[in-house]
């Protein structure tokens, strides 16, 4: 490339020239606008941050019911809000470990039942108070209060105790748990001065934006905290949460500049938008996965041989490439892949087999009635179709499904965890002691499969204790067995998160932890022009 | 009296619909619910209309989707009509404390935007088709109600009605072989909007995910499933959209014409 | 008492009293209601204890008839209550967003209503003839399309084809006059699509009425130009249904734009109101409910009132 166009290159970068300028003075020097881009894109990598501007993101997921309380933050606008004003003690990163925030250091005893957390110092409120231990201990007891309704109760209610000392928070639990740095990641669980207690709803926290207005389903704005205490993220003067529930207002949104980024793309249209001009559509590999769910206590599905005829009946590939629109990867009915620590990739994968299906279906000895499947167009995105793909699939292996489509609202009330084989999502847990936890021990309440396996709940005990990585590793692979022969999951697929982004936003990376790289991706990525 | 060219056209395209509707399991050359292509082709010799985001036939979908839209609409507005026209008679005829309390429940009724209470009940009920034409019936009846107690107020006082009552004819006699043939007209004409509003109402639930539902269709899903690729010059939800609009046109020109021929009969300058 | 006082008084006092019995028909209606709004509230995360706590802190122990008049009361006096769900007070949600949805209504209606009469005037003008016949078609099509489908076509017309304006149609405090009306563009757009047709249609229709009296053809005789006739002589006794259409028209822009505003992300009363239906929120929906009522009725009284004072026989009473 000539010297001419390197220094196009830099003031483009530096944001002295627009990008469409420097589009078409490439494309006049007989560079193809995708060659340009990407060599735009690469050079404002390589230029690093530029400070200043306004990061919009328009995301889809918030009502006008939402509120600022992060203990009762659910879908993915209050997520993505309280992810930008509030620091946590800890967060889990991009690579899938645990990265200090608040606390600086952590620390634990020899069988992980005592915890010390050692507050990092001059770490500011918004507000200008000074973050302290005494915080911290008052935002976690007020999670444990059933009356903040908080999703974090789960998490708080296995500490026994909460200490605080000068800059030292000590929690005791009531058993060993090796994991819980990762579990205090959750992002209900943002510090809040005095715990949130006077006023939860305040949006005052220590995180890398303050909140300057909020309108519950509509748009929050944020300015930079001055005082943030790391420097390396917060390089925009301010950020717009934009709540666009429109898949199609949404897209063109982006289109039209109106906001730089948005969740959530339809699989659907990706190759389409991927082909407009300055649009970047971004991938993550995470945790969420979609699920058929059968009681393995009741009737047909206490049999095992009629949950592996199930099992075996289904075709996992044709889900991932219609009901994903192959953004996304194939399950093997337990609910963990990848994305997890301790991961044994060696289980082999269980495919879709006809013979097998028919096979265990006569050794079950159903007699042959319709086996009835509960779906709702809101159990996953394309459950109602993703039901039918399984009734013709089975239907080939002499099994008679019958879906039922039920209605959204009250799904999860009147037929989640209370019928016997419906559809449903999860969307993962940071490790998986959490997500086994929450889901298959066998006192769990939201035990949706009915799974209560003696040897299950032993394992279960015992990795949380151990801190033996290897020896944890078996334990979990045994218990991966376990859950994918006996129990009562169908896990056909994993989804990713699938969003999109305009070229001119620099510094953005695939973080699988959640949504918009974690929530954070208005305060770690840049606008370069 | 000579059709004119509008009418005709509308009332050959209202037959044409209604035919396709009737006969949609063997006209459409491909299941409802069949996958037999790719992802929104463009319209080719085997899928005259191209195929919908899950590579279904759009053409067969539209074919059983007016089936389902059409049935729908025309089954509540029979119902709005049977009950708002015979209560709005009765109201007329009876006069009395039945009209004043006929007449505040619907204003009562009207005062609730019927989008809303749609929502609202839709919102818990399950959904099926039962209860859209019951929902939508009920609504729609209040309208009816009020049209056909004016009509029909106009009509209680004319000689040959008061004729009828000194000869001592029972109420039924009066609504149903005095009034009811000479509100015919406006009423049919009524009939044909309340059927464009019902198409279009049931359009509206559809698209905000309270309407038909999943895997049967209807043309407001229809535009729905297909909206995504409509930025993108896909033609899928235009298709859907087109059809609704095309049969609301076809009917109020027939309405309009039996509306025209009303009115002239009053005795219009150029009658 | 001058008679025309006293009718607009009678009006008023009906339309009170209707408004009154439609409070109670929407609290007994969300009342009845199946479904929980603690577990509603809640959704898929919730504890049984965690239900039982929220019950009791909502007071949906309390018997109904207490609660109604509780609630009325407080309406009365300004009050509406929290929202269940967020806890926020939703007087001051709906002041703000009444607010937009009036803005929007506004906007739409100062487009549409004259753009629909002066079309009604021009095609009755030209009756049966081809400026008619265009206008007619016209609107007929508009008339024809779901609200929905015109969204989306304005969208990839005007924020893609030809980028002028913005898909999502967000206004705030603090935004300027001229900004709004930028960032309202397209749902008047598509509203005023929506709603011209019918005013135009029955504008036509009243002024083609009226044309058949006698004396607008002494006017015609008397040699005035026909735009004249009908503007100075058909058009003032045509004025009551074609109030009543407008009337109509204007609370349709108020209560009816739910999908407008779903569409857009308009941050008015209708979407208000659907996010609270689907989460159970009684209160905003009770509270948004009477709002939209209270619209009607007051627009349906004003319309009575000004066809009583259009009404020239009662306007000079003998």
């Amino acid at each position: 490339m000539n010297a001419e166009f390197d220094y196009m290159l830099k003031r483009t970068v530096r944001g002295v020239m627009s990008r469409r300028e420097f589009m078409g003075r490439a494309s006049a020097m007989g560079i193809s606008a995708a060659m340009a881009s990407t060599l735009l894109a690469s050079a404002a990598r390589a230029e690093g941050p530029v400070k200043g501007g306004v990061l919009k993101a328009g995301v889809s997921g918030g009502e006008s019911t939402n509120s600022l309380d992060p203990a009762v933050a659910a879908s993915p606008a209050p997520f993505a809000v309280s992810m930008l004003w509030g620091e946590m003690l800890v967060i889990v990163n991009e690579k899938g470990e645990v990265d200090p925030r608040i606390a600086e250091e952590i620390s634990s005893n020899a069988d992980a039942t005592e915890w010390k957390f050692k507050i990092r110092s001059g770490v500011e409120f918004h507000d200008g108070k000074t973050v302290t231990a005494e915080d911290v201990v008052a935002t976690l007891k007020r999670h444990t209060d059933e009356k903040a309704q908080s999703g974090a109760l789960g998490i708080v209610q296995g500490i026994s105790e909460m200490m605080a000392e000068g800059d030292m928070v000590t929690l005791k639990l009531a058993s060993a748990n090796a994991d819980l740095p990762f579990l205090l990641a959750d992002y209900h669980l943002q510090i809040q001065p005095g715990g949130g207690y006077d006023n939860p709803n305040a949006g005052i926290g220590a995180g890398p934006y303050k909140v300057v207005s909020f309108e519950p389903g509509v748009r929050a704005v944020f300015e930079r905290h001055a005082n943030y205490f790391d420097s390396s993220i917060g390089h925009a003067d301010g950020a717009e949460i934009l709540v666009i529930n429109d898949n199609t207002a949404r897209t063109a949104a982006l289109q039209s500049g109106q906001v730089h980024m948005i969740n959530r793309v339809d699989p659907k249209i990706v190759e389409l938008l991927k082909g407009m001009p300055g649009m970047s559509i971004e991938r993550a590999a995470g945790r969420g996965h979609y699920v058929f769910i059968m009681h393995a206590d009741t009737a047909p599905f206490d049999n095992n041989d009629l949950r592996m005829a199930l099992k075996y009946a289904i075709n996992r590939q044709e889900m991932v490439d219609k009901i994903l629109g192959g953004f996304g990867s194939v399950g093997n009915d337990f609910p963990i892949n990848a994305a997890y620590p301790y991961f044994d990739a060696s289980i082999p994968q269980r495919e879709f087999d006809l013979a097998k299906a028919a096979e265990h279906y006569k050794k079950s000895g159903h007699d042959g009635s319709p086996i009835i499947l509960r779906t709702a167009p809101g159990a996953f995105p394309g459950a109602v179709e993703a039901a039918q793909l399984f009734q013709q699939s089975a239907a080939a292996a002499g099994i008679p499904l019958e879906v039922k489509v039920e209605p959204d609202d009250g799904y999860w009330s009147n037929v989640w965890n209370v019928e016997p084989f419906c559809a449903s999502y999860w969307g993962g847990r940071p490790v998986q002691d959490q997500m086994y936890s929450t889901a298959y021990a066998s006192t769990a309440d939201w035990n949706d499969t009915r799974f209560k396996n003696a040897r299950f709940d032993e394992l279960l005990v015992a990795a949380r204790g151990e801190l033996d990585g290897e020896k944890r590793k078996a334990m979990y692979s045994e218990m991966a067995y376990l859950v994918r022969d006996e129990g009562g999951l169908i896990c056909p697929m994993f989804n990713e998160f699938v969003e999109a982004r305009r070229e001119e936003v620099g510094g953005w990376f695939v973080d699988p932890t959640h949504e918009l790289m974690n929530g954070r991706a208005l305060a770690k990525c840049w606008l370069t022009a | 009296m000579k059709m004119p060219l509008s009418a005709l056209i509308g009332l050959i395209l209202t037959g044409a619909f209604l035919f396709c509707a009737i006969f949609a399991q063997w006209i459409a050359p491909y299941p409802l619910d069949a996958v037999i292509g790719g992802v929104w082709e463009p319209p080719s010799e085997r899928h005259w209309l191209g195929t919908d985001t899950i590579g279904r036939d759009i053409l067969s979908r539209m074919i059983h989707g007016g089936q389902i839209t059409i049935f729908v609409a025309l089954a509540s507005s029979l119902l709005s009509f049977g009950l708002g026209s015979f209560l709005g008679f009765l109201a007329a005829v009876r006069g009395g404390w039945v009209d004043q309390g006929l007449s505040r429940l619907v204003d009562l009724m009207m005062a609730i935007p019927s989008l809303i209470v749609a929502l609202v009940v839709l919102s818990v009920l399950p959904i099926n088709l039962t209860v859209l034409i019951l929902i939508m019936g009920l609504l729609d009846a209040t309208r009816v109600f009020r049209l056909s107690r004016a009509v029909a107020m106009d009509i209680a006082v004319m000689d040959y009605v008061e004729a009828a009552k000194l000869r001592g004819e029972g109420q039924s006699w009066i609504i149903f072989r005095e009034i009811l043939p000479n509100a015919l007209s406006p009423l049919v004409a009524e009939f044909g909007l309340r059927f464009i509003f019902a198409v279009l109402f049931i359009s509206t639930l559809s698209f905000l995910g309270l309407g038909i539902q999943p895997p049967l269709a209807d043309w407001g899903g229809m535009v729905k499933e297909n909206k995504d690729g409509l930025i993108y010059g896909k033609s899928a939800a235009l298709m859907p959209a087109l059809a609704i609009a095309l049969l609301a046109i076809s009917v109020n020109l027939v309405a309009d014409w039996i509306l025209s021929r009303t009115t002239s009969l009053k005795g219009g300058r150029g009658g | 008492m001058h008679p025309i006082l006293k009718m607009v008084a009678q009006r008023v006092a009906l339309g009170l009293l209707l408004l009154l019995a439609v409070s109670l028909l929407i609290f007994l209606g969300t009342e009845a209601l199946p479904g929980d709004v603690a577990q509603a509230i809640l959704g898929q995360s919730a504890t049984p204890e965690a239900l039982a706590n929220m019950r009791e802190a909502l007071g949906l122990n309390q018997p109904a008839y207490i609660r109604y008049f509780q609630w009325l009361g407080g309406i009365l006096t300004g009050d509406f209550g929290v929202a269940l769900t967020n806890g926020q007070d939703i007087g001051q949600a709906i002041g703000q967003r009444l607010g937009n949805t009036l803005f929007l209504a506004a906007c739409a209606a100062a487009i549409s209503v004259p753009l629909a009469i002066l079309l009604g005037l021009v095609a009755a003008r030209y009756n049966g003839r081809w400026p008619d016949k265009v206008i007619s078609g016209i609107t007929l099509s508009t008339i024809s399309l779901p609200e929905f489908v015109a969204a989306y076509f304005v969208i990839f017309l005007l924020t893609q084809v030809i980028p002028i304006f913005q898909p999502v149609a967000m206004v705030f405090p603090g935004m300027s006059f001229l900004d709004r009306l930028q960032a309202v563009a397209l749902p008047v757009i598509v509203l005023v699509l929506v709603v011209l047709a019918h005013m135009m249609r029955m504008t036509r229709a009243a002024i083609l009425n009226v044309m058949q009296s006698a004396y607008i053809e002494t006017a015609e005789l008397k040699g005035l130009s026909p735009m004249r006739v009908i503007w100075q002589h058909a058009f003032p006794n045509a004025i009551a249904p074609i109030i009543s259409v407008v009337v109509l028209n204007l609370a349709y822009l108020v209560v009816g734009v739910v999908v407008v505003e779903v569409v857009f992300g308009y941050n008015a009363l209708g979407q208000y109101l659907v996010d609270h239906v689907a989460k159970r929120d009684l209160p905003v929906v009770q509270a948004v409910g009477l709002i939209f009522a209270a619209v009607y009725i007051g627009l349906n009284i004003l319309a009575d009132v000004i066809s009583i004072i259009a009404n020239p026989r009662l306007r000079h009473p003998k």
